[in-house]
């Protein structure tokens, strides 16, 4: 009898993820016995924290380690995107720490399962195999169906995280499916070797059922990253879940989905279909962008027109997948970790304008803001200058560095398209400078006033950390253009 | 090292204006002011170490961002060193003439003067695409604020109309620009370079001057783009008047200078009628609906729609002569319309209202203004002695030699010009004396001070032009000699 080969699992690649997900299993075991939850939130932080240095070291260690018999990699593009989760995450955190206490609903299990909704991210950005990849997509969805629904005595919530079960069960059978037409095809779930079945010898570069697989994958993806058209859960999620959820799940699950989408299309598919899946992509990028900012136009709610705006930004992604190059991996990563920073800047302001029993804050609410928190109305301008893509923020270096991607890909009417949408997006966004610094505040009494604004330590640390950054990387934003250019596929 | 600290300085004093405790009014005008001074002083050395020959001056280069080749690459020819002069000058005198105008959040106002200062002068010294993208945009924030929070009543509706028009114009020239960039060889968005290497093929180069044009003609405003502009004058405060027709409008004039012409020569040819056509139909335009107007700041505004037609004109002449008129008239419509729009300011600040008909036979009772008042329109309908005469004297004469007809039509807006303007000044200083205007007081030593600083210049240069065209001579000599190659080419 021959000996049992052991596989090598080589833990030490997948370093990140194990340390987040420790974090989440010492979290969990004490909130057993730790009265005050917020100190479970510090230690969430304190765990992500370490995290980012050893990303850090990997990143600049070669050669990418695989493990786990070739399922998943820590390459380039896997580590800038922990990077970028567990920056999600961590501003998240603070959001929370902050935000979970005015609501009444401080507890220990909030912060545990957003933890291991942040591994399951982490690995799907690492998932070299579709199984990983589905695994990662369902450890990050339980957390997140749970975490919508976290808000018990808010019937939206409860909606939210139902809505979300159920839309985001049907996108994983889109997933599974496609993934089972693929295996079909070409005999394997390893996306590497599913890239290397397409072979012109073979004569199965335009094999029929593969490309039905893709098809379903895309759609199941589509749904996790919130494109049109299969968007329509997202709204009434993000508007229903709490908003340091919102804040989390519009950046981090968003990442995710893209995370193992463009994996998927550069590794396996990057010498079949790709006009295909390109075009799909491309027209995918135009529609989001377009319905997800026409849509927000006619918000009134805050809230909500930010989960609208999320989906546009979902769109702007998308032109930096389209193209198919590394130029456009780097971009999408370079506008995943901006977004990070401006779009949970944003919503942290909309929790502290929050009032304890009602969902979102409407666009009068923000009236007169820039006499009342000078410097509260000044970080939310900065956020909304940036998420429309003004410079000299972030946001613009994004736009820019995806839509470059589309010029090179010459696919430039993409790219105008994405700037006539920032020019749209500037109505709404630019609403909100408006009733801040152009309009008076509600009179007390007449029943628009907000309750007094209530700024927590951890939340002026959100704020100040994703205003200094957009700022910073906006007018200096070498160091962020040269860490994802280090995100490269092993 | 003069170029980036006139970038540098506004925005330092606009972080310690922000940091001055709010009560401390007169600290926050004083450090403003100071600030706005020193930056002026800072740039009026590049006139004097001007050298009045070709290419760049006071270049200065570094990298940016190193691995996409964008650097920040600043510099100023003939083209820009008088509009940067202007940006500094008009920025300390708009801030001096907001002294008392502006009483509520006295720092966020002049912290924006300064960082909307930054903007513009980055604007005209950049000699990077994205570097100038980056500062055009830029400049759009402070002005749609300053508009948005001390304005007037329609404040809310031409701050969003500005910023709208603005932002949706350039949307194109991003996309553009990229498109300049991914066709260099290696990837570049630096100026020169691009103009060096010229390798777009001329059909491109139709479409991406359109993109580049779409942007300027917005913010020039040339006709029928030019909506948003009354109503941002009219609802503007006094200093974000004389600053939107000082000095922004100019950034779409030098746009086509700088960028549209020399990155995309042979499409020239091909856009030339039809923007001569608008330029003409805005110069004839502008001066009808002005005639008509019952507001002076509206006229004011419709005027500088005709005024700005000329300068494109001009341009658009492509010849030498009235390249050079044009790049002069940008400076004179800046000192002129920012006079015009100071003196109508003095008045408002009193009175609070800008209608004609509230005013009437204040000569007698404000000599002082009547005198300063009837100066700006002297300068601005271009009467020989003034800045605007050379400047339009030597545009027309541009132009008749290309185009007659276009000249001829130009003239007849110089005739408008006279009639609408002289009949301001009857309708506010002549006639009988509206008794509301008893209790007007004449200008004080402040505002003597800003008028006299642009009257000054305004004769100086009428009478001396060539203390100006010395300097602007060379870089519209080369720029004519691109396009008239080009069009050589096409002829071929």
């Amino acid at each position: 009898m021959p000996p049992i080969e052991f596989p090598i699992l080589n833990f030490a690649a997948l370093a990140p993820e194990l340390i987040v997900l420790g974090t989440a299993a010492v979290v969990m075991l004490c909130d057993l016995f730790i009265r005050d939850k917020r100190l479970l939130g510090y230690l969430s932080l304190l765990g992500l924290m370490l995290a980012i240095p050893v990303c850090g070291v990997m990143l600049l260690a070669a050669p990418p380690p695989l493990s786990f018999q070739n399922m998943a990699v820590s390459d380039g593009y896997s580590l800038v995107l922990d990077l970028i989760f567990i920056i999600t995450a961590a501003l998240s955190i603070l959001i929370a720490l902050g935000y979970l206490d005015n609501k009444g609903m401080q507890r220990g299990e909030y912060y545990t399962l957003l933890l291991f909704a942040t591994s399951g991210m982490m690995l799907m950005g690492a998932a070299t195999d579709l199984i990983i990849v589905f695994m990662g997509l369902e450890i990050m969805s339980i957390g997140l169906y749970i975490l919508a629904a976290f808000n018990r005595r808010q019937l939206a919530s409860g909606e939210a995280g139902m809505k979300y079960f159920v839309l985001g069960a049907f996108a994983s059978a889109f997933f599974l499916y496609g993934a089972a037409l693929i295996y079909g095809a070409t005999g394997t779930t390893n996306l590497q070797a599913i890239g290397a079945w397409f072979t012109p010898e073979r004569g199965n570069l335009h094999d029929p059922l593969a490309l039905v697989g893709l098809g379903l994958l895309l759609v199941g993806f589509g749904f996790k990253v919130a494109a049109v058209p299969f968007q329509w859960w997202t709204p009434d999620v993000y508007h229903g879940a709490p908003t340091s959820v919102t804040a989390f799940m519009s950046v981090g699950a968003k990442a995710a989905g893209f995370a193992a989408l463009i994996r998927l299309l550069m590794v396996s598919f990057g010498h079949a279909f790709t006009l295909d899946w390109q075009i799909a992509v491309a027209v995918l990028a135009f529609i989001t962008m377009t319905g997800g900012n026409l849509a927000a136009l006619a918000q009134k709610d805050v809230k909500r027109m930010l989960a609208y705006s999320s989906i546009a930004h979902a769109g702007y992604i998308l032109v930096g997948v389209a193209p198919g190059t590394m130029d456009g991996v780097n971009g999408v990563l370079f506008y995943l970790m901006s977004y990070a920073f401006m779009n949970i800047g944003a919503f942290a302001v909309i929790t502290v304008l929050e009032r304890r029993n009602e969902i979102g804050s409407t666009l009068t609410d923000y009236a007169g803001l820039a006499t009342r928190k000078p410097l509260l109305a000044l970080a939310m301008a900065l956020f909304m200058f940036s998420l429309t893509g003004i410079p000299p923020f972030i946001g613009f270096w994004g736009k820019l560095y995806v839509f470059r991607a589309a010029v090179e890909a010459n696919i430039s009417w993409l790219a105008v398209a994405g700037m006539i949408n920032s020019a749209i997006s500037a109505f709404y966004y630019l609403g909100i400078v408006v009733q801040m610094y152009m309009r008076p505040a509600a009179i007390a009494g007449d029943g628009g006033e907000t309750g007094p604004i209530n700024l927590s330590g951890p939340i002026t640390v959100t704020l100040a950390v994703a205003a200094i950054v957009t700022i910073v990387l906006g007018l200096w934003p070498t160091p962020l253009v040269n860490l994802t250019s280090l995100g490269l596929f092993g | 090292m003069t170029l980036s600290l006139l970038i540098i300085i506004p925005i330092i004093g606009a972080v310690l204006v922000a940091l001055l405790p709010r009560d401390r009014q007169d600290l926050t005008k004083w450090l403003a002011l100071a600030t706005a001074l020193v930056n002026l002083a800072v740039s009026l050395p590049l006139y004097f170490n001007f050298a009045d020959n070709l290419g760049y001056q006071f270049e200065e280069f570094a990298p940016w961002i190193p691995s996409l080749n964008i650097n920040y690459h600043v510099g100023i020819d003939g083209l820009s060193l008088f509009l940067v002069l202007l940006t500094t000058f008009l920025s300390a005198l708009a801030i001096l003439s907001s002294w008392t105008a502006i009483t509520e959040q006295v720092k966020e106002f002049m912290a924006l003067m300064l960082l909307l200062e930054t903007a513009m002068i980055g604007v005209f010294v950049s000699l990077d695409l994205f570097l100038f993208y980056l500062f055009w945009e830029a400049s759009l924030i402070p002005m749609a604020l300053l508009i948005g929070q001390w304005g007037g009543e329609r404040r809310v509706y031409a701050s969003i109309k500005f910023i709208i028009y603005t932002m949706a114009g350039s949307a194109l020239m991003l996309v553009a620009a990229l498109v300049l960039y991914v066709w260099a060889e290696p990837n570049t968005s630096d100026l020169p370079t691009l103009v060096a290497q010229s390798n777009i093929p001329a059909n491109l180069q139709v479409w991406l001057f359109f993109a580049f044009a779409l942007a300027f003609a917005v913010k020039v405003p040339l006709f029928p783009l030019h909506t948003w502009l009354p109503a941002a004058h009219v609802e503007a405060p006094t200093a974000g008047s004389i600053i939107l027709a000082g000095v922004l409008l100019k950034m779409g004039t030098y746009g086509f200078l700088r960028f549209a012409i020399p990155l995309f020569p042979a499409a020239v040819p091909f856009w030339t009628p039809l923007l001569v056509g608008l330029a003409v139909i805005g110069i004839l335009y502008g001066a009808l609906v002005a005639l008509f107007q019952e507001d002076v700041k509206s006229l004011v505004a419709y005027s500088s729609v005709a005024h700005m037609g000329f300068i494109v004109l001009g341009i658009f002449s492509g010849g030498q002569q009235g390249l050079s008129g044009a790049v002069l008239q940008m400076v004179n419509h800046g000192l002129s319309t920012g006079m015009l729009f100071f003196m109508v300011g003095v008045l408002y600040e009193q009175r609070h209202t800008r209608l004609f008909k509230e005013y009437g036979g204040i000569w007698v009772k404000v000599p002082l203004f009547g005198v300063f008042f009837l100066l700006a329109v002297f300068s601005s309908v271009g009467l020989p002695g003034l800045n605007g005469f050379v400047g339009e004297f030597v545009i027309l004469l541009g132009t008749f030699k290309v185009n007659w007809v276009a000249a001829t039509l130009g003239t007849f807006g110089i005739v408008l010009a006279a009639w609408y303007l002289l009949t301001a000044v009857r309708r506010m200083m002549f006639g009988p004396l509206n008794p509301a205007n008893e209790g007007l007081r004449d200008m004080n030593g402040r505002e003597m001070v800003i008028a006299l600083a642009l009257i000054v210049f305004c004769f100086a240069i009428g009478l001396f032009p060539n203390l100006l065209f010395d300097k602007i001579n060379p870089a519209t000599a080369e720029l004519a000699n691109l396009m008239n190659v080009t069009t050589l080419l096409a002829g071929k």
